[in-house]
């Protein structure tokens, strides 16, 4: 295996993470703690051939998010990002559609 | 009566035989796992340290490290996605050695590896022939993605506490979760009590 391609793209963590989050985290947008790129989700550098998942900043490497899934507890690190944004326009017209 | 008998000695010779920790499996290649990028650290560059959180108390450079005496040593590692590797063949240098001249009166290890990655241990648990930092596998050198130039190996806990491309361990009074203690994962990692994950 090359160092150069161990990692998926962040629509790899979609699986795991729709299980916490009920927006789809791929199409959001978040900050790297250590560098200040911000970008989406789906761009980040994902390793899932881990105890965990570990997403990583595209631009530095910086861990972003890790989640790791125990026996009847999931746990999530968000501590690389300074913020993760969602947008919820589309959410809100399907919303309005149905009601 | 004849069914049983049958049964144990056809088949799965192997797996009937060999006793494995509880919820492990025998494989006979070697996964990789890795939580980052692989580094690749050239071996002008590598430096083996060991502090005390800070000052240095031993330093080593590859050539001084490569001088050490060293050892060749059959493990079986458990790794807590489930598969256990048996009889592995190893070359490094015991922390026994790396740690003779070195004069602590601490309890913990908190081991850095090239890249991010932490792990943290009992520190008599890297005492006593039970740990190494390996720099050939199987005959060959140390490939990249398991760990190359050089790992720590702590056998006898699950294998995400043997850092890959080991930087530096710093030896404390406090003990201090590494990369997946912190978040879940079981603080000391006994394969033959299961303890996989936090509280077991
Ligand atoms: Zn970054």
């Amino acid at each position: 295996m090359s160092s150069d391609n161990d990692y998926l793209d962040g629509n790899a963590a979609a699986g795991e993470l729709s299980s916490i989050f009920a927006t789809d985290i791929t199409a959001a947008e978040g900050q790297c703690a250590n560098c200040g790129a911000t970008k989406r989700f789906a761009e980040a550098h994902v390793y899932m051939q881990t105890p965990g998942v570990v997403a990583r900043c595209a631009a530095c490497e910086h861990v972003l998010l890790r989640v790791v899934n125990v026996r009847h507890r999931i746990f999530l690190d968000v501590r690389g990002m300074t913020f993760l944004s969602f947008d919820t326009s589309q959410d809100r017209r399907t919303v309005q559609a149905a009601s | 009566m004849m069914a049983i008998i049958s049964r144990g000695f056809s088949g799965r010779r192997s797996a009937a035989v060999v006793k494995l920790p509880p919820g492990q499996y025998l494989t006979t290649d070697f996964p990789v796992l890795s939580a980052g990028p692989t580094p690749n650290v050239p071996l002008d560059n590598w430096q083996l340290t060991i502090d005390d959180g800070t000052k240095v108390l031993r330093k080593w450079d590859w050539e001084s490290f490569r001088g050490l005496p060293n050892e060749t040593f059959t493990v079986d590692l458990h790794c807590v996605t489930r598969w256990s590797k048996l009889g592995a063949t190893w070359e490094g240098v015991s922390l026994d050695t790396l740690l003779a001249e070195v004069n602590t009166d601490a309890s913990y290890a908190f081991v850095h590896s090239y890249g991010d990655y932490t792990t943290n241990l009992p520190l008599k648990d890297l005492l006593n022939q039970k740990a190494w930092i390996a720099f050939r596998f199987d005959g060959g050198e140390l490939a990249l993605e398991h760990g190359g130039p050089a790992r720590l190996l702590v056998p006898h806990l699950y294998l995400w506490k043997s850092a890959k491309w080991i930087r530096r361990i710093t030896l404390t009074h406090e003990d201090k979760p590494g990369f997946w203690e912190g978040l879940g994962y079981h603080n000391y990692g006994d394969p033959w009590r299961e303890q996989r994950y936090w509280g077991e």
